[in-house]
């Protein structure tokens, strides 16, 4: 069974990976930041933010198509609030929605591939992002395999009896309803497991990060690019 | 001599009102190796999920003098290690080691001594090189003995082992035994397998409707209820 290759990819060796996590997570809120400021109708910080994301991805030795198809998950959510704003008469708004969303997607898909997720949360709690959410942020995604596994095991099981992709919608319905009781059925012994080891609600993890100058030199080249990119080069674009 | 689990009147109903256990009494000494009969729904598991507290019923539960309660679950998952019926849900970290290294972490073990430990005890189950692996890429008999290690890591007094031989060819089931007959421990064994109890086990208690229904050696139990292969 193959598993989500975000955390695949987060375990890769280059020189954007063993950074500290901390680093990467200030330079990517930087980035949205940058990204989320921009005002409707600039497009030349958004796609200067892109291209730099893009080449953080490439100098990490990650497949960029492969993260630019993944960033278009979120498409077709925000794609409904840009149509909305299109039909009543915004189309800058909406053009502005779906680049900023699109790019935001990329950065924080990137972040997580080039991090592995406890490094993430580990740094996150260095920042004081409260208990709770990063709970939370550690069981959505550990659980996300555990839905992933069983929709392959399914859809396994499926093609073996014949079955193909294009389910009628009502045995749909009934396959995710049965994916979902047999995620939370497999969840339930995930969590005895965790249990029957001492499992105090937080994933300890087993190499201390440690700051070096090389983490200076990234952040200070990343916060560096993206100030340009916001104030400068990618408005003289639009111009 | 006092035992290392105690279990009186043990009583358990699932929320669908399926009884599972029904009055079970239990004894299991210290340096004694016991192995669960029954068939499929007699209520080994459930009564195994009752010793470390995942599972409440009405009864009694005493793990080495505690009884089984919330104040007491810490101290009782340290002496307990529980190796479960499916690998796959026992492993959950990203890599073998860190799999390994959960339970000494999660016990306030430094990071650095934790990763030792975890070292040490895939060195134990002949499973060392697989350290970096994701445990997904394993095989079955590979990842039972990663978990076993993670188990082990957390240093328990009794292990308790929900039908180990399950998905493990001939191969793997006898490594398994060799390494299992190696480790000190008390050990509570529910399985099928006959000749794998026999190896391992010095008595044998057989589950019926949630109850034990016979106790005594291994082999003459195994006999009395058809339970050879």
């Amino acid at each position: 069974m193959h598993h989500v290759v975000l955390d695949r990819w987060s375990r890769g060796q280059s020189w954007i990976h063993a950074r500290d996590a901390r680093v990467k997570l200030a330079s990517a809120l930087a980035l949205l930041v940058a990204i989320a400021t921009v005002r409707p109708g600039v497009y030349g910080p958004v796609a200067g933010s892109l291209a730099l994301a893009a080449i953080a991805a490439s100098l990490a030795r990650l497949p960029v198509w492969g993260l630019l198809w993944r960033a278009g998950l979120v498409l077709p959510f925000t794609g409904t609030f840009a149509a909305m704003s299109w039909l009543s008469g915004d189309a800058e708004r909406a053009a502005s929605l779906v680049l900023k969303s699109y790019a935001s997607a990329f950065s924080v898909i990137l972040l997580l591939a080039v991090t592995p997720f406890p490094a993430l949360c580990r740094a996150a709690e260095w920042f004081r992002v409260p208990r709770i959410l990063i709970l939370l942020m550690q069981f959505i995604y550990r659980y996300l395999f555990v839905v992933s596994e069983q929709a392959q095991h399914m859809w396994l099981a499926a093609a073996c009896r014949g079955g193909d992709r294009r389910l009628r919608f009502r045995a749909a319905a009934g396959a995710v309803a049965v994916l979902f009781a047999r995620s939370y059925q497999r969840a339930e012994g995930i969590q005895h497991a965790m249990q029957a080891r001492g499992f105090k609600g937080r994933f300890e993890a087993l190499g201390g990060s440690r700051f070096r100058v090389a983490d200076l030199l990234f952040l200070t080249v990343a916060l560096l690019l993206i100030l340009g990119i916001r104030t400068g080069g990618g408005q003289a674009w639009n111009r | 001599m006092e035992p290392l689990i105690e279990v009186r009147r043990l009583r358990f109903c699932y929320e669908d009102g399926a009884l599972a256990l029904d009055g079970v009494d239990f004894r299991l000494d210290p340096a004694e190796t016991v192995a669960l009969f029954g068939p499929n729904g007699s209520g080994k598991t459930t009564f195994l999920l009752h010793l470390i507290g995942l599972l409440r019923g009405e009864g009694e539960v005493i793990v080495c003098g505690k009884p089984v309660r919330r104040e007491n679950l810490r101290f009782i998952r340290r002496k307990i290690g529980m190796l479960f019926q499916d690998a796959d849900e026992q492993l959950f970290m990203p890599t073998v080691l860190e799999d390994v290294a959960f339970g000494p972490l999660n016990q306030g073990v430094i990071p650095e001594e934790a990763q030792k430990i975890a070292a040490a005890m895939l060195a134990q189950v002949g499973m060392e090189s697989a350290a970096g692996k994701a445990p997904y890429h394993l095989s079955a008999g590979e990842k039972r003995r990663v978990a076993l290690a993670g188990v082990l890591a957390t240093g328990p007094e009794i292990l308790v082992l929900d039908e180990p031989t399950t998905f493990l060819d001939p191969p793997a089931q006898r490594h398994l035994l060799d390494v299992l007959r190696s480790l000190p421990q008390s050990k509570l064994v529910a399985t099928h397998d006959a000749a794998f109890a026999a190896a391992l086990a010095t008595r044998a208690v057989f589950f019926e409707r949630g109850r034990i229904v016979d106790s005594g050696p291994v082999e003459e139990v195994a006999r009395r209820h058809g339970w050879r292969t």
